[in-house]
């Protein structure tokens, strides 16, 4: 597929799935049940980006060992639990992550 | 009733604080694409069509480790899918407004519009509420368009060493930041990411997003039924 292809069905269900509710949804057809569920949608999709990033280095193995981002990642969720702020946690992660490959 | 002028304008104004993180993410973005080999077009064109930072970034994470076309397409929608909800959640306020506006909001629908205007609209009555959510969106668009644009101009000029990458896991960790406070949610984000570390290389396709997307679902979904029980 070329990469004009892919931009554009990607575009297209990215269109799709924030029109297909607006357009369709009859309140009634959203129970308690599916919106409890779907409320998790964000803590299910997230880590599989988050994870991986973190933990596999650029040849596609597991890196634990002299890993900064994993520090640096841990340092980030704790600033971000306490203030509750999304600036926060990028910059306190970041912060860590260049004091820890330049400093240290 | 204030005027739909002053409705959008306080859109605008609530969502400007979210726009901070927006600026390094579009930047991210634009440094990304052309780093993975877009063109400085298919780079414009990808935040002009598909609006939407963390498919975006999917996107070019999994392009550049190879993932197929159909892998790609199905991760970008799986990573779309809440907003699904946003548009379950929003729809009842603009269930009496014409299709075209139906249509044009739509595209507007992303996290940081939602996130300010859902309280807004649960707050407000009036018939032209839905300006606000207008306005945080295409304020939001404003930024992601010129930011992408500084990125794709800037790419060669930010020099590698600084992992600048790194941002896109920080961003997403920090869209995370309420949930960390939930029991089943934490659980839900271990499971979650632990398929996808180990089974990174052995899950084909590069599906690992989606399967650990759907076992983190799947984990939700039996612990909330345990929850009701007890």
């Amino acid at each position: 597929m070329s990469n004009w292809a892919l931009i554009l069905y990607c575009g297209l269900i990215t269109y799709l799935t924030r029109f297909s509710m607006i357009a369709l949804i009859k309140k009634e057809m959203f129970n308690d049940r599916i919106r409890e569920i779907l409320s998790f949608v964000p803590s299910a999709i997230f880590p599989a980006i988050i994870f991986p990033a973190i933990f596999i280095n650029d040849i596609g193995l597991i890196k634990i060992d002299d890993n900064p981002k994993i520090l640096a990642a841990i340092i980030a969720m704790f600033i971000g639990i306490f203030s509750r702020s999304i600036i926060a946690t990028i910059f306190s992660g970041l912060a860590s992550y260049w004091f820890l490959i330049f400093v240290v | 009733m204030k005027s739909n002028l002053k409705v959008f304008l306080k859109g605008i104004i609530d969502v400007s604080p979210l726009m901070i993180p927006v600026v390094p993410f579009g930047l991210i973005f634009g440094v990304l694409a052309i780093d993975v080999g877009f063109t400085p077009i298919e780079t414009m064109a990808m935040s002009l069509i598909i609006f939407g930072g963390a498919s975006q970034i999917v996107l070019l994470q999994l392009f550049s480790g190879g993932a197929s076309s159909l892998v790609i397409i199905s991760s970008v929608g799986a990573v779309n899918s809440r907003h699904l909800l946003y548009g379950a959640v929003v729809s009842e306020h603009l269930s009496d407004l014409k299709l075209i506006w139906k249509i044009i909001i739509s595209y507007f629908l992303i996290d940081q519009a939602f996130a300010i205007s859902n309280e807004y609209l649960k707050k407000n009555k009036d018939h032209n509420r839905y300006f606000h959510l207008v306005g945080g969106g295409a304020t939001c668009w404003v930024i992601w368009q010129s930011t992408t644009f500084l990125g794709i101009i800037l790419g060669a000029a930010i020099p590698e060493k600084l992992g600048l990458s790194f941002a896109v896991p920080l961003t997403f960790l920090a869209l995370l930041v309420n949930d960390f406070r939930k029991f089943i949610n934490v659980i839900v984000i271990i499971i979650s990411g632990l398929v996808a570390t180990l089974g990174y290389n052995y899950i084909p396709f590069k599906a690992y997003v989606i399967v650990a997307a759907l076992a983190g679902l799947f984990t939700a979904m039996i612990l909330t039924r345990k929850n009701k029980k007890a």
